[in-house]
């Protein structure tokens, strides 16, 4: 195609826009909205998938050795974890200091476990394991349990089970709606051109009798899908960036959790906007180009 | 030109248009396609130009075979004949000019040549003085005019005219065949359906008479041959 016919296709379709208006604001309004229902599900997917990834990293697997073991057959427990090719690291915790940390982390009311001196400490030597898939915890941990003189694998299995399956369904809803909320969003766009068409229906036909490529005849539509999905895109973009650096500021002081952060406003929001934009493209130029279709049968 | 062997059409709807058509049409040659209505010319000619389909037979139209062609190649078939209507088919927003020049638009023409062409068109079909003109101000017999135009401006080799003169009055009728003369005497094949007893008995040409889809006559420097 020539840069002169190129032009022209731009020109026409920027033409075909503002001829009809009411057509472009009502295709730009579908747009906008599937937009802001896209943008709104992929902030919080994309920050719920961070989250899980974050606490995924956090969940460790405890291994208890039994109090019988020897020091051989305990240091034997370390080795063959060392040698498990899943498992990042090993760290060894003894009796004593699985007491003192049980004893900081309840802060005052620890005091209590001050009556256990090191004789009566109820508590078993570890050692805490962190995996290079956390998602392979619940297996790793069932293959651990059968090491010798292992007497207990924890891990939270319920809260790490529960928090994977919540991840997995987030993402898969969330992403079956995206998908919905763009097809829909075409179908309008096609139905709400395709009322405008058939008042360009003659022309389109003429141009086929004179011989224009079925190309030559979708590029304006082309173009004036490209637009509308740019023009839907700016409110919802918009309405990301500011909503997201609100958010951002001020998620700080109502956040109780600290393990709760949310993903850092750059690039992020860039990344998002760029997403958004796509999308509101092949909405708007899938629509307008199909709208076409059934007019290029001749 | 064009060559039919046995061609067979049968619209989806069970309607059997053409039930065996064998013809060959040699380049430079006027020909009328008579008969009455409903006897299938414009199916006729709705299968040269690829708008329909034969459901069998083949037809070949300028060394192309037909039956074989891609739907991509399709435009291409088209800009080598230029096709009139009864209806004119002008766009009406658009001025005479921009009628005529939507043809090279197409084809992307560069705007110098485009330019000199539509108006040699235009000048031809003798219209020059209202290219700014859009096609309500003009009569019957110019808009056929610049449909004409517009068809002959590609240089095509072959012509296709259905009822060229089927909205006009006899005097104007007249001046369009002079016109289609004119073009079919600088080497342009011309294939025109027509009722036009009076034209087709005058200007005397090959006529091609279509009854059921089949052909049952023709005859070099023939006669309309029905009662109008
Ligand atoms: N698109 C179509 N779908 C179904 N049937 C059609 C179609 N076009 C034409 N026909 C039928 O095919 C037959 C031939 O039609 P055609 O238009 O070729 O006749 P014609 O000779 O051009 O008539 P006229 O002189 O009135 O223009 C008619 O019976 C008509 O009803
Ligand atoms: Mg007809």
């Amino acid at each position: 195609m020539k840069l002169r016919t190129l032009k022209r296709h731009f020109r026409e379709g920027f033409k075909n826009s503002w001829r009809n208006s009411w057509m472009t604001i009502a295709s730009i309004g579908a747009v906008t909205t599937t937009l802001i229902l896209v943008a709104t599900f992929l902030v919080l997917l994309l920050n719920i998938n961070h989250i899980a990834d974050s606490l995924e990293n956090d969940v460790e697997i405890k291994v208890l050795v039994d109090l019988t073991a020897t020091e051989e057959e305990r240091e034997a427990i370390g080795e063959e974890l060392e040698s498990m090719s899943i498992i990042e690291t090993v760290v060894f915790s003894s009796r004593e200091q699985e007491l003192e940390n049980l004893k900081s982390s309840l802060g005052e009311d620890g005091d209590v476990f001050g009556i256990f001196d090191d004789q009566e400490n109820p508590l078993d030597d570890a050692y805490i394991v962190k995996l290079t898939d956390p998602q392979q915890t619940v297996p790793v941990a069932e293959e651990i349990a059968t090491i010798p003189k292992v007497s207990e694998v924890n891990y939270g299995e319920d809260f790490v089970q529960d928090l994977f399956n919540f991840n997995n369904y987030a993402r898969n809803i969330g992403l079956v709606l995206i998908i919905a909320l763009v097809f829909t969003a075409i179908f309008l766009i096609s139905n709400t051109i395709k009322i405008t068409i058939f008042a360009r229906r003659k022309e389109i036909e003429i141009m086929k009798l004179v011989g224009a490529t079925n190309w030559f005849i979708r590029w304006p539509f082309f173009v004036e899908g490209l637009l509308l999905g740019i023009l839907g895109s700016v409110i919802p973009i918009a309405a990301l960036v500011t909503g997201y650096y609100y958010l951002d500021q001020n998620i700080e002081t109502v956040n109780q959790f600290d393990f709760i952060t949310l993903l850092p406003f750059s690039p992020f929001v860039w990344q998002v906007s760029g997403l958004i934009l796509l999308i509101g493209a092949v909405i708007g130029i899938w629509g307008s180009v199909m709208s076409v279709r059934k007019f290029l049968k001749v | 030109m064009i060559k039919m062997q046995n061609v067979k059409k049968t619209y989806p709807n069970g309607v059997q248009a053409l039930n065996g058509i064998d013809l060959q049409i040699d380049p430079g040659e006027f020909v009328y396609l008579v008969g009455q209505s409903g006897a299938g010319k414009s199916t006729f000619t709705k299968l040269i130009f690829r708008e329909e389909t034969a459901t069998s037979g083949e037809i070949y139209v300028s060394g192309k075979d037909l039956t074989k062609m891609k739907r991509r190649d399709v435009p291409y078939l088209r800009r080598e004949i230029g096709v009139v209507y009864q209806d004119f088919k002008l766009l009406p927003k658009m001025t005479i000019y921009e009628n005529v020049a939507f043809a090279l638009e197409v084809v992307e023409e560069t705007p110098r040549n485009m330019r000199k062409r539509v108006m040699e068109v235009l000048d031809q079909v003798g219209l020059k003085n209202k290219a700014r003109f859009i096609p309500d101000e003009l009569s019957g017999g110019e808009q056929q005019r610049v449909a004409i135009a517009r068809a002959i401006a590609n240089y095509p080799k072959l012509l296709i005219a259905d009822e060229p003169t089927g909205n006009l009055d006899p005097d104007t009728s007249w001046e369009i065949m002079k016109i289609l003369e004119e073009i079919n005497a600088s080497g342009t094949t011309i294939i025109m359906a027509t009722h036009s007893k009076e034209i087709v008995n005058t200007i005397k040409r090959r006529v091609i008479a279509i009854e059921d889809g089949l052909i049952v006559r023709d005859q070099h420097r023939g006669d309309y041959g029905y009662e109008a």
